[in-house]
Formats: C-alpha cells, structure tokens, sequence
C-alpha cells in the first residue's frame, strides 16, 4: 500500500491532500468553526472583516462557519447516498449478469424505465410528493443514481461470468452468493471503485442542485447549494462570497477525479505514453 | 528489381546463393514494470535467396520477435536494441520509415497465426488482396485481379474464380489462412516470414495449408522464415532449422542433418517430445462403469449437435475423445457435467443415471466428476491465491479448515511438483502456463473425484511442458485410481496417454474401442484421415503422405 503511493503522480498526491483536508474539516467542523451554525452573529451581508473573515450571509450568519458546516452536511449526505447507491446497484447489478434471464430481464426493463425520466426532474417530482426530509432525500438520489451503477455492474460482471472459473465454481456446487462474493466481484472492483468516485462527484452536484432549486437540504441546515441560492444577490454587486461554496464543490470534485483517475489509470494496466 | 535478376542469374544449381537477408548480434529488449529487459540476447541469422529457414521453440524464445526484426519491425512494447540487420544491401535500422514502408508488403511479407484477426471483416478477399500491389505501384488493379486468381489456384482453393470475391468470415479458417499466403505473395516478395501459421488449424485442415504453402514458396522461389512451435511441422517446411530458447541460439544446422543427430540435450528434448507411451490397459467387459454416456443427443436451440453418442468410462482408464472442431467433444463433456441437459439418453454414474442438469445434482454427485479447461489462464480466478483455490474444494466438499486445510494444500502442491512454501500464497498471474495448468490439476484432485474430464487441457501448452503435464496426470491416474475423459483434438496425445479411443465426426461417434486396435488397420475413413495427418519427424513425410493420397 505504502509502496503504492509513493508512486502516485501529483495529481493525484494534490487530490488526495484535498479530500483529507475535506474530512478533518467535516469531522472537526464544530471545534474549527468561530460560530455555531446557525447562529446569527451580525448583520446582513457584511463585509469581509477580521471578526468575519468571509463576511455574513443573507441572515446575518457568519460565512465562514456556515462553509465548514456545509462541508459536513453536503458531503456526509452525498457520502452515504453513494454508498446506498453503490449497494444497491451493484449488488443487483451482479445478480442480473450472474442469474440472467427473467431476473436479468426484469431488473434491466425496469433500470430502462427508471433511465429513461431525466434524473433531477424525476428527483424534484417524488420529493414534492414524499417532502424534502434528509432521508427522502438520501433515499430518492440513491435509488436513482443506483441505475447507472447497475447498468455498469451488470455490463461488467458479464464479461467475467463467461469465465472458466465461475464455470469451475457453479459445476463445484458453489451457492449464488459465493459465486457473486467471490468469483465475480473481486474481478469488477476496480471499474467499480472507480465508479464510485465519479458517482460521488454526481451525487455531490444532485445534492447541491436540488438544494439550490429548495428541495434538497433545507434551512437552517448548512448546505453548499443552498447557500449560493442564498446569497446570489450579492453577485450583482460584484462579490465573490456567494461563489465560495460552488469553489469548494468544484474543489472536491477536481480532487476526487484525479484520485480515481490515478486508480483507474494503475488497474487497467495502461501505459504511460 | 534488377538485383533480383541478377541473384537469379547467378544462382547456379545448388551453389552457394547470394545472401538476402543478414542479421548479427540480433538485441531486442522488451518494456517491463523495471524497465527495458533484454529478451533477445545477441543472436546472428543468415538467409539465401530461395531458402526457407525454421525458427523453433517454445513460446517466450523470442522466434516471432526475431522473425518481425528481419522487416525492421519491434512490437510495440518491444525495441531493437543491437546488432545489425542487413536485408539485400539495405541497413534496415538505419532505414527511414518510408523506406522500410516501402520494402515491407512489395519485397518482405507477413503471415500472421491468426488469419481471422488478420483480415478486414469487412472487405472482400480480392479488395484486400489488391490491395498491396496496387499501393506500391507494381501491378494494375486489373492485372493484380488475374494474379490472385491465379494464385487462389496454386494454393489449392476450391472456387479460384469466386473465392476473392466473398468475405473473411464465409470462408473457412484454413482457407482464410491460405489466402493470406496469396496475399503476401501478391507483389512477389522476396523473403515471407510465417509466424506460426498452421498452430491454429485442425490436422486435418493443417496439412492442406503446409503443401500449398511449400508448394508456392518453392515455384516462385521465395525465402521464407517459417516460425513456430513445433519441430515436426518445421522438419517438413524448412532448409535449416535454428532451434531457439529464451532468446539464445540453441543449435542451427540442415533440417536432416539436425533431424538425424542434433547435438544439443535441449535439441533431443524436442525432438523426443512426442515419445511418451504408457500401455494400454485391457478394458474391463463385466465392470460397472464409472460413467456411462448412454445414446445421448442435445441440441443447442433448434441445431442439434450432437447425435445417439454412447460411450462408457471404466475405472482407472483414460478414455480420450478425438475429432476435429466442431465435432462435438466438448459438447458432450457439457452434457456429462450437466451444463448442457440432453434431449434424449442419459448418464450414467456407477450405473446410477445422474439428474441431466448440474442443479439439480448432490454435492457428492459433483463432486465425483472434475474438470479441467483447456485455457488455465480463465480457468482460474487471478484474484484468488493458489491456497484459496486449492484450499476451496477441500473445505466445500470435504469440509477440511484450519490446519487440516492447510496441510491437504500443501500436500496436494506436493503431489503437482510445486514447492509448497513457494507456491502457496502466489496469485494466478504470477504463474507460467504449465505451472497454472498444474494447479488446476491440483484444483480437481482437491476434490478426491474418482472422474476428471481433461477438455484439451496441453493445447495451449509447449509440447516440452504438455509431455511433462501427461507424465503428471498418468502418475496421479496410477496413484489414485482416477478416470479420465481426455477431449483432443492431438492425436499425440491420444497415443501418449489413452487406454480407449473414441473417435467423432459431425456429433456422432464413428469409431470406438481400446487404443492399439484404433491405431492399428482398418480404420474408418476418417479416422485414417486423423491418423495420416498428424506430422511426423522424418523431413520427408509430408511428400510421401502426399504421393500416396494422389494415388489414392
């Protein structure tokens, strides 16, 4: 492991460095951060200041401590929305490609269905219908985000299931979960870890999106989309603050591209050109 | 192409002939996780004009390698890093691109082992055949057109006339590759390099495109590089044989010269590779068979592949199953195991009928008959150590964990001949291929069957290696009381290790019984086929072979 990174490019040393920063800063939220989190501290949309060193938002809420908070909040939720996803999708994604058939059908017709409503629009129907708890949506993103890892967990294990090996393994008498468990799923993980850190970056920008159109994380909750929306006014006068929150999106989402990039880039065993 | 006349001119009747192509002190390195490594050490070849010269040995030798340097080429991965190539007076590494593009095609052709992946789907044979001469501006299109046909004839194609005008895939593979000779003939070259061009192909199919390739090479006088694996097939093709291991020269000298005493061990090794006998035990008449395979037919959808085939396996008896692809042999291993459930008949275990599908069968019914594929490369999960998938049957049938489990690894590791402190915890990929070969060996023993269907398990090995995995499974057959199904298509390996021979055609058995009557006349009339096809050390086999089914 060790031997591992001490070969990584610096790209990847760079994305690395910003996600565990991103962590300790979301784990340590409430000891870094000057104020609480909801706490209103000053005046509305104050400039920059030594008490206030990104100024305050809309409601007088120190900017600064609202990102950090936002940083917990966004990322937790899109965290443990990707790994649902993750479950969900790979793991009938695999069961599709190894039972095939009816099941196969099933599940893929369906996927299709699901697929086929563009995915914020699907997204912002259900959480007008179900309401816009933090569960729902964890819930709705994951099941939605699920299809695609699904289509690749199934296009994936497909290739290894025509395998010699899983043959030997079904003709031993080896049970369905074994034959997912261990045949076929230490072959597809590196296309899925893979997956998975692109999918975080989407599910990241759902997040923030719906957040933004109001149905996501909902106030007073710190949330990155949220608070651009919050404070856009201040845009028109040529402040940047309401773009910070976007800059740390944008930020996390570089880093995690160049850390799955390096992966992919080691188990795919290409070249360097 | 003044230089050709003058070399034909000069080339008196079995007089030394102008050298065309020279390379010395041959290096070639290869890119690896280090860096470059050198996988060709130094290593000199002298070709005349009109000569056909053998590069043999086994695979990682470097043969193809040195055969694409005489064009200038490396692979990619691959560099020339020293020595000097000399073909008809031009450096060749010193060469510009353009000027080996030129050469290459118009005076050096190439004919690759898999002709299927070496033509374009989707072009007609004649367009692709064209194709060269008309690029490098020596013949007419028209003119070229005539040509192939012309060619298509001497290489023994049926239909010369309509042949080139179909595509790759609505011709057969033999026929494929023959084509691809009439390519590399196209502009008249000089020099052919032959990367293994028949490794692919049936006996039977093999034959047809050795005497057409012979044939062609010697009426428009082409040198050749003739590249392959196997030293029976070489003796037939080749003037002088170079014999080449882990990139040094082994021994070079006259095909017969060498045939006759070759002065190397390595040299007799090969020579020497298809040798191994064991008699042939007498076939119980009263026994219960271990399996019985009793009139079975299957189909795959509506196309039926297989046709009343019946056969028994008795105790202790390597049963070998022969034919050509497309026969049905494997087929019906698919059938035994259960993959594939039959239309009609059954099978029999201990005269106990088996449920046609592997579902519906008893761990202990499964765990009677084991496999082993013919490619250990998929045959064996690259994720899982060598302890896990030995370790695995062991626990799951026998339900051994701990140091039980442990010990019978290190035990059945032993009995493979691999060193189990070396061996135990590698992963697959760090494996040659005998040695894979070996632990799925190991992998089907772990679960103490009484029956191993073998599905062409040394085809995709060297012969050196193929001999030494026999030798190994007839050692475990005596210590274990083991029965085999052996599915080949090699009739060397059906004289090696069979005690009964079932020949099929076409899904159908059409010869069966104990292995010396099988190789002893009368034959049915394709099994003789089979049995005549198989290459032979004596350089002079193939001419004789062809003689005769003349007369015939």
């Amino acid at each position: 492991m060790f031997r591992l990174l001490k070969t990584a490019p610096p790209t990847a040393w760079f994305g690395m460095i910003v996600i565990l920063a991103y962590i300790v800063i979301a784990i340590f939220a409430p000891a870094i951060a000057p104020y609480g989190e909801t706490d209103i501290v000053g005046p509305e949309y104050d400039l920059w200041s030594e008490a206030h060193p990104l100024g305050t938002d809309n409601l007088g809420r120190d900017m600064m401590t609202r990102l950090i908070y936002g940083a917990r909040n966004t990322v937790g939720i899109a965290f443990v929305t990707t790994i649902i996803a993750f479950f969900l999708g790979g793991a009938l994604g695999l069961l599709a490609a190894t039972v095939g058939g009816w099941a196969d059908q099933l599940l893929s017709r369906l996927v299709d269905v699901l697929m086929a409503i563009p995915q914020l629009i699907f997204a912002l129907l259900i959480l007008t219908i179900v309401g816009t708890s933090i569960p729902a949506v964890i819930l709705v993103i994951a099941v939605l985000d699920s299809t695609r890892v699904f289509r690749l967990g199934r296009a994936v294990a497909m290739n290894i299931v025509v395998m010699d090996f899983v043959e030997a393994a079904k003709l031993r008498g080896e049970g369905l979960w074994w034959i997912i468990r261990a045949e076929i799923l230490p072959n597809a993980m590196a296309p899925l870890v893979a997956e998975f850190g692109l999918r975080f970056c989407f599910v990241f920008l759902t997040i923030s999106a719906l957040s933004f159109l109001g149905l996501g994380i909902q106030p007073p909750t710190a949330d990155w989309g949220s608070m651009v929306r919050d404070n856009a006014t201040l845009i028109t006068f040529g402040d940047v603050t309401p773009l910070l929150p976007a800059a740390a999106i944008a930020l996390l989402t570089v880093a995690v591209n160049f850390v799955v990039d390096w992966f992919l880039h080691k188990t795919s065993g290409l070249k360097d050109v | 192409m003044s230089d050709t006349s003058t070399a034909n001119a000069t080339a008196g009747n079995g007089g030394e002939r102008p050298v065309l192509l020279q390379m010395t002190g041959l290096r070639i390195e290869g890119r690896t996780e280090q860096g470059w490594s050198e996988i060709v050490h130094g290593v000199d070849v002298t070709l005349r004009r009109g000569e056909v010269l053998g590069l043999i040995g086994e695979s990682g030798a470097g043969k193809s390698t040195i055969g694409l340097a005489a064009m200038g080429y490396a692979r990619d991965g691959c560099r020339i890093s020293g020595g000097a190539i000399t073909f008809d007076g031009i450096d060749m590494r010193e060469a510009s691109d353009a000027r080996k593009r030129a050469l290459r095609g118009s005076r050096i052709a190439y004919v690759a082992q898999s002709a299927a992946a070496g033509f374009n789907p989707a072009h007609k044979l004649i367009d692709q055949y064209c194709e060269a001469p008309v690029q490098h501006g020596v013949r007419q299109r028209r003119e070229a057109e005539g040509e192939a046909i012309d060619l298509f004839r001497r290489l023994r194609l049926p239909d010369p006339e309509g042949i080139g005008f179909r595509y790759p895939h609505q011709v057969s593979g033999g026929q494929l590759q023959r084509a691809m000779t009439a390519m590399a003939m196209a502009c008249r070259p000089d020099l052919i390099i032959f990367d293994e061009p028949t490794t692919a192909l049936d006996v039977t199919t093999q034959i047809e495109v050795l005497a057409a390739i012979r044939d062609v090479v010697e009426q428009f006088d082409t040198a050749a590089i003739y590249v392959t694996h196997d030293l029976a097939v070489v003796a037939q093709m080749a003037d002088r044989i170079m014999v080449l291991r882990h990139g040094d020269l082994v021994e070079e000298n006259e095909t017969r010269a060498m045939l006759a005493g070759p002065d190397e061990d390595y040299t007799r090794a090969l020579l020497s590779v298809r040798s191994y006998r064991k008699d042939a035990a007498e076939i119980p008449v009263h026994d219960v068979p271990i399996l019985t395979v009793d009139n079975v037919t299957a189909a795959y959808g509506p196309v039926p592949v297989l046709r009343n085939v019946s056969f028994a396996i008795h105790r202790k008896r390597t049963v070998a199953v022969v034919g050509e692809s497309g026969s049905g042999k494997s087929t019906t291993a698919r059938v035994i195991t259960g993959l594939l459930p039959p239309r009609k008949g059954r099978v029999l275990f201990e005269g106990e009928p088996l449920p046609a599908d592997f579902r519906q069968r008893s761990r202990d019914q499964l765990r009677h008959a084991q496999m082993i594929y013919q490619m250990p490369d998929t045959a064996l999960n690259p994720r899982q150590r060598i302890r896990d998938v030995i370790g695995r049957p062991a626990h799951f049938y026998l339900g051994l964990s701990g140091k039980a489990l442990d010990e019978r690894v290190r035990d059945l590791l032993r009995l493979i001949e691999l060193e189990p402190d070396d061996y135990i915890d590698r992963l697959p990929t760090e494996l040659s291929g005998g040695q894979k070969q070996r632990i799925c060996i190991a992998r089907a023993l772990a679960a103490e069957p009484a029956l191993i269907i073998c599905d062409e398990v040394t085809s995709a090995l060297d012969q050196l290696v193929a001999e030494e995995i026999l030798k190994l499974l007839q050692k475990l057959q005596d210590d274990f009381d083991l029965s085999y199904m052996f599915i080949t298509h090699d009739i060397g390996t059906v004289r090696a290790i069979s005690d009964e021979v079932v020949v099929m055609l076409q899904g159908e058995v059409v010869e069966h019984g104990p292995r010396d009557e099988m190789f002893r006349p009368p034959h049915h009339e394709y099994t003789e086929l089979l049995l005549s096809s198989v290459p032979e050390m004596d350089p002079d086999w193939l001419t004789n072979l062809l003689r005769e089914r003349g007369e015939e």
